[in-house]
């Protein structure tokens, strides 16, 4: 079976004209669930070994190259990582961890990632989430919901944010993303 | 034309402007409202009153005008009950008038009003009760074509709405005065300000009352300089046009922002719905002056004094050539001042004082304006046409007084005093305290709104706090202006008969409510202001007490010989001015109404002629039309496929949650009926949970990965509600558990493949699993590659057919789908949708937690005993099923029904009855035709069932028909399971 | 709409963010628990004009459930804390008695 595609997850389409903001669907990337307790030594080092990255803060990530770790909550990561790599991850992961109380599994493809760039980004998440988009600060990680749909923001840069929920709200969020990119409406922040 | 020759700091004298009003075109110019142009062309006449279809004329030059209430707009912008007072006039502007028929000149809804006598206040609820059906078919039809305001739209709106979430530490509310130097203060002390005004321009009264010198300047000026300092600072937001609608707990507010109504065709959204969470608001949200109660008191040309000079200062234009005042206080001074220095004739004004003294009343006494002290309007001659005389009345000879002589006018200007609006404090909470020095409603400092800390978060200022005077509204700052005398307050004017036997004297212009109304509605009993205010509809809508409610609330406290605060006030609700309907939906309409749920394969569904049918927010294919096939067709084939060869169903929407941890074992025994410990590795186990009153909440089958994994399917949309149930009891109750949970639902596109050529068709696929019946027997799982797609296998089935449910990563689904259907064209393979799922399921007698269950029902009321372990120790719902009421004998339990006449299918929810037919025993839960079997089939909840297997069960089709049906197993077809195990 | 400090992740967030999970501190009645126990744990519930202490979730943000104290009709927020505590904290009970004596 050579002509295997995979598919993306969101709307796998060019944005429309006239958008004040960049909306991008992201490719296909690795995730990991992680779950343990996060301010044990053994915990700090297996994710090391899996990733090469430290234990993120609170609501904060931690990055070495293209690998990221996202803190989702008290006792849950999630590692950013190239897609064909994942279960190397979990497996590197798993393999330090040893008898540790963990839980490392790919969900690599349970989500849809996108990234709302441009100077403009904050205030197209400022229409549907209600956190002070402005007051974010790169490297932040905040869970909230853009309309009823629970998502997780990461500031990247001064003027990007990824925006990732389960996959298959991914249509609706490209939808919405792009209603709210409308480059009339958007305002200084 | 009555455009003044000069003056008008709104308008732009060179930029006219071309609109149409009733279906008659005028001229405006850029700056106008609407009510302002209308004045330029002399129109007074507005609008038809809302009960007694009275003509009616602008009252106010603001958002609380309670007449000019227009139908805005054509086709599918049209947009009813739009003021006037708040339209920015655009070039090709069309507005109608409402609440007439066939025109404002000539309405026969006027009839009304020569019977008005027979519509006292209550008149529909004492009216309209008997005979009870008739309110439906006769009264309300009738009555709403006849009130009512305003026509509602019937075409798509094609204009785009937003909302907007926004954090401050300080919320200005008004951009006048009192809000300029709040702002400012905030703003220089570093605070994050939004400053919001509802109009389009800041400074409030300091545009047209500039007779103050404020800190050595003009009023015009030190506005200016205001503007200027604060547009400057970083840390400001000024938002014009926008009004705060409501304040609610801990700080949250919301913002009603009219962006492009004063555009034809607006770019971007019209208007904006702002969802601001601040630390504290200041409200700086002024006053309104009151009108003041006598006999004709709603003739066109009869204004606010406020207004008559706002529309002589701001847009040129005098709504009267010769004008009477009447006035309590000095302030309505100002308005004379204003119209005579714009060349206007003032006729008189007159003064509910004795002895009107001070600046202003000097000032126009130099310009030899007649002033008449306790004198009041007894009676205003007029019409449609507008205003043509007044008759004066003395204020100090009683109730009932001769009037004098006929005093020539075509404007009535009215300064009955000014009250707070103190709407936003009262929203959220906060007390208002009757001032009687000042005869106004003033926030109570002592009960104000507060928030999560308990702290006081909204502060009133300036007018809005009671501040009269200018200087008193910038305290703290050197202020010159003219001191004002004290004010002689009027509730209601004499006239030349009792009140409630003359003329009317209207409180609530919008809600046409008089004196007379409340008068009886005092003597009716209604005496809590809230009962009254009910009863009359005093201050309801979109008045909001405004205008009415302090002259309302005084007549009430007099009726009742009380004094003001013994009858206290009404609560202001939110919003302040009503906001449309397009922006409480915001951008959330259509297709982004609601989220929805899409598969790997949706698309593909969607081009195989799917009909989908939404489960939580998933949607699923519920059947596949092929050509022009009736709905039963498509089931039929879908069904007979899968009993025949081989089908395919998208199960991917099963929730699939992993379970980790040394205690993964003891907490599923926790969580389950079943023993999950037990589990071997590689082995799937069927799973029923319950929550702790003992019923059913979610079943599926367990898969136990590896020692310390399992992984739990759920039902469709039931993923995330089974996850935070399994989290609320590790994180709440059994924290000493070591396990850990994730949801990883949508990272598996599973598919079940069903029917007895199953095994064929995944035999043909390249791949390293072998799918024997030795190697994965039923219950059984493997893990491999199939097609080249990493998959998990899964032996189970919910159609009683062999069945494989195979899992693969999301991102391989379509692809493994596609494959499938191509490589098993010669079995000849196709998807199956929901519905044929519930037949195939419903011939094996399987249930579907949420049909066959109704939050009610227990394991042993389906029949499923043999699913809950008498092992254990505990489990959820364990203790609530030995309760008296769970154990009792007769609960209702599933059976199978199977109608006497083979072809009637059941309705869904049908009632059984008892053997003497009066009671329901039970409903029916499923029911189909059963292609498999050749006839309908249906399972039920019967009070003791299992007894009455093969008795013969009377059914309730519809109120007039009855079927017979006979009870029996739930199974139908297969009851060895032969079928599903090979 | 009520501002909420979820004390898992720290963050201050909107009421629609978390989602209510009851009043707190009920003790569940074990499987040897007499009819009255039961029936008192699965069903009387304080229904306070004052303070309440419940449970909350914050269900669009970190997932973690917690406890708060918070006045019914004010709608004051005297504090939240971890969902493990099995009794108000002694700072959250101070606060009460000063907020609601004042």
């Amino acid at each position: 079976m050579s002509d295997l595609t995979l598919a993306r997850p969101g709307l796998d389409v060019v944005a429309p004209a006239n958008l004040g903001a960049i909306i991008e669907t992201m490719p296909l990337r690795g995730m990991v669930s992680l779950r343990g307790d996060l301010t044990d030594a053994g915990f700090a080092a297996a994710l090391d070994a899996a990733t090469g990255c430290s234990v993120p803060d609170t609501r904060r990530t931690s990055e070495n190259g293209d690998t990221r770790v996202l803190w989702m909550s008290p006792d849950e990561l999630m590692i950013f990582c190239a897609y064909d790599k994942t279960n190397d991850v979990v497996a590197a992961f798993m393999e330090k961890a040893g008898d540790a109380h963990v839980l490392a599994v790919n969900a690599s493809d349970a989500r849809a990632v996108f990234l709302v760039s441009g100077e403009k980004a904050d205030c197209v998440l400022a229409k549907g989430a209600p956190v002070d988009i402005a007051a974010m600060e790169v490297g932040e990680v905040r869970r909230t919901r853009i309309a009823t749909v629970a998502v997780g923001l990461a500031k990247t840069a001064d003027d990007a944010y990824e925006v990732f929920c389960f996959r298959s709200y991914g249509a609706y969020m490209w939808n919405w993303l792009t209603v709210a990119a409308g480059v009339e409406s958007l305002l200084d922040l | 034309m009555t455009r003044l020759p000069e003056g008008g700091l709104l308008i732009d004298r060179s930029a006219p402007v071309s609109f149409t009003f009733d279906g008659k075109t005028y001229q405006g110019l850029m700056g106008d409202t609407l009510a302002s142009a209308l004045f330029a062309n002399g129109v007074k006449l507005v609008n038809r009153s809302y009960k007694y279809h009275r003509p009616r004329g602008v009252v106010t030059s603001g958002p609380e005008e309670p007449n000019a209430l227009v139908n805005l707009g054509t086709g599918d912008r049209h947009e009813p009950n739009i003021r006037m007072t708040q339209i920015e006039l655009f070039d090709g502007l069309t507005a109608q008038s409402q609440n007439r028929y066939p025109s404002l000149a000539f309405d026969v809804g006027v009839l009304n009003a020569a019977a008005s006598k027979l519509y006292p206040a209550g008149f529909y609820y004492k009216t309209f009760i008997h005979p009870r059906h008739a309110w439906k078919y006769v009264f309300e039809p009738v009555i709403r074509r006849i009130a009512g305001l305003g026509r509602a739209p019937t075409e798509a709106d094609p204009d785009t709405y937003e909302h907007f979430y926004a954090f401050c530490d300080v919320l200005v509310a008004g951009g006048g005065a009192a809000g300029l130097l709040a702002a400012r203060r905030a703003g220089e002390a570093g605070e994050k300000v939004m400053l919001v005004e509802q109009t389009e321009r800041l400074g409030g009264r300091l545009l047209v009352d500039d007779d103050a010198e404020i800190e050595g300047k003009s009023a015009r000026e030190w506005v200016a300089e205001q503007v200027a300092a604060l547009e400057a600072m970083e840390n400001v937001t000024i938002r014009l046009r926008t009004c705060v609608s409501a304040a609610y707990d801990h700080g949250y507010t919301m913002l009603y922002e009219r962006r492009a109504d004063h555009a034809q065709n607006p770019d971007g959204p019209r208007h904006r719905l702002w969802r601001v969470r601040t630390k504290r608001i200041i409200g700086a949200t002024g006053m309104i002056e009151r009108p003041i109660p006598f006999y004709g008191n709603d003739v066109p040309g009869v204004m606010l004094a406020s207004a008559v000079r706002d529309y002589v200062k701001l847009w040129g234009v005098s709504p009267g050539k010769r004008t009477v005042i009447y006035t309590t206080n000095d302030d309505g001074y100002r308005t004379a001042i204003t119209l005579y220095e714009a060349g206007k004739t003032v006729a008189a004004i007159l003064d509910s004082r004795a002895d009107p003294a001070g600046l202003l009343v000097e000032r126009a006494r130099e310009a030899g304006i007649r002033i008449m002290p306790s004198t009041g309007i007894g009676k205003v001659e007029g019409g449609k046409g507008g205003v043509l005389a007044i008759k004066p009345v003395p204020l100090d000879k009683g109730d009932v007084a001769p009037l004098g002589q006929s005093i020539v006018c075509d404007c009535v200007a009215m300064a009955g005093g000014w009250s707070p609006v103190v709407h936003l404090y009262s929203h959220s909470g906060g007390k208002v305290r009757w001032d009687a020095d000042r005869a106004m409603y003033v926030p109570d400092t002592d009960n104000p709104p507060r928030d999560g800390q308990g702290e006081a978060f909204v502060e009133m200022v300036g007018g809005a706090s009671g501040a009269l005077t200018m200087d008193a509204v910038l305290e703290g700052l050197p202020v010159t202006v003219a001191s004002e005398q004290p004010a002689m307050p009027v509730w209601s004017t004499p006239s030349e008969g009792k009140v409630a036997m003359g003329g009317k004297h209207f409180l609530d212009y919008q809600n046409d409510v008089t004196v007379a109304d409340i008068r009886l509605a005092a003597r009716e009993g209604f005496e809590s202001v809230e009962h009254a205010k009910r009863y009359t509809t005093l201050g309801m809508a979109t008045d909001q007490g405004k205008l009415s409610n302090i002259n309302g609330h005084a007549i009430l406290a007099d009726a009742l010989g009380k004094a003001m605060p013994e009858v206290g006030t009404t609560t202001f609700r939110p919003p302040y001015t009503p906001i449309s309907m397009g922006v409480i939906a915001g951008q959330e309409r259509g297709s982004l109404f609601k989220p929805v749920r899409h598969t790997a394969m949706h698309d593909w569904h969607t081009g195989q002629g799917a009909e989908f049918e939404p489960v939580g927010d998933w949607y699923r294919p519920y059947r596949y039309q092929q050509g022009g096939e009736g709905r039963n067709a498509s089931i039929t084939r879908e069904i007979k496929r899968v009993r025949d060869s081989v089908g395919l169903l998208d199960a991917s929407t099963l929730g699939k949650i992993i379970v980790r941890g040394p205690d993964a074992g003891k907490f599923l025994d926790l969580m389950y009926t079943n023993m999950m410990s037990t589990l071997k590795p590689g082995k799937c186990r069927y799973g029923l949970m319950l929550n702790d009153n003992g019923f059913l909440m979610d079943d599926g089958v367990v898969a136990r990965l590896d020692d310390a994994t399992f992984l739990c399917h759920t039902t469709s949309g039931g993923a995330d509600r089974v996850h935070a149930w399994m989290e609320e009891w590790l994180q709440t109750e059994w924290f000493d558990i070591k396990v850990f949970t994730a949801n990883i639902t949508e990272q598996y596109t599973q598919i079940a493949v069903a029917g007895p050529n199953a095994r064929k068709l995944l035999e043909k696929l390249d791949g390293d699993i072998d799918l024997s019946a030795d190697a994965l027997p039923f219950m059984g799982f493997a893990e491999g590659t199939l097609a080249g797609c990493p998959v998990r296998v899964f032996r189970i089935s919910f159609s009683g057919e062999l069945s494989f449910e195979v899992a693969t990563p999301t991102s391989y689904g379509l692809s493994f789908w596609e494959t499938l259907m191509r490589i098993g064209e010669d079995l000849d393979v196709g998807p199956y949708g929901t519905e044929a799922l519930h037949v195939l399921r419903a011939e094996k007698g399987f249930i579907v937690v949420g049909d066959e269950t109704d939050g009610t029902v227990t394991p042993h009321d389906v029949g499923m005993s043999w699913a809950v372990s008498k092992k254990k120790e505990d489990f959820i719902g364990k203790r609530a099923m030995q309760r008296a009421d769970l154990t009792r004998e007769g609960r209702k339990q599933l059976v199978g029904l199977l109608t006497e006449d083979p072809k009637l299918v059941l309705p869904d929810g049908a009632h059984a009855l008892s053997a003497d037919g009066k009671r329901t025993i039970g409903h029916v839960t499923s029911t189909y035709m059963s292609p498999t079997l050749g006839r309908s089939i249906a399972m039920a909840l019967i009070e003791g069932g299992a007894s009455k297997m093969g008795q013969t069960m009377t059914i309730g089709i519809d109120r007039k028909t009855n079927a017979k049906a006979v009870v029996s197993s739930p199974v139908f077809y297969d009851k060895e399971g032969a079928r599903q195990n090979v | 709409m009520l501002l909420i400090t979820c004390p898992s992740c720290g963050v201050e967030a909107e009421e629609t963010e978390f989602a209510p999970g009851g009043e707190a501190h009920i003790v569940r009645a074990d499987v040897a628990s007499s009819d009255d126990d039961f029936s008192t744990y699965l069903f009387d519930r304080k229904n306070p004009r004052g303070v309440h202490f419940e449970r909350w979730r914050h269900a669009f943000g970190c997932g973690k459930w917690f406890h708060m104290a918070r006045h019914t009709h004010t709608l004051e927020i005297f504090g939240t804390y971890g969902a493990r505590e099995t009794a108000p904290p002694q700072d959250i009970l101070d606060r009460i008695v000063e907020r609601t004596e004042a």
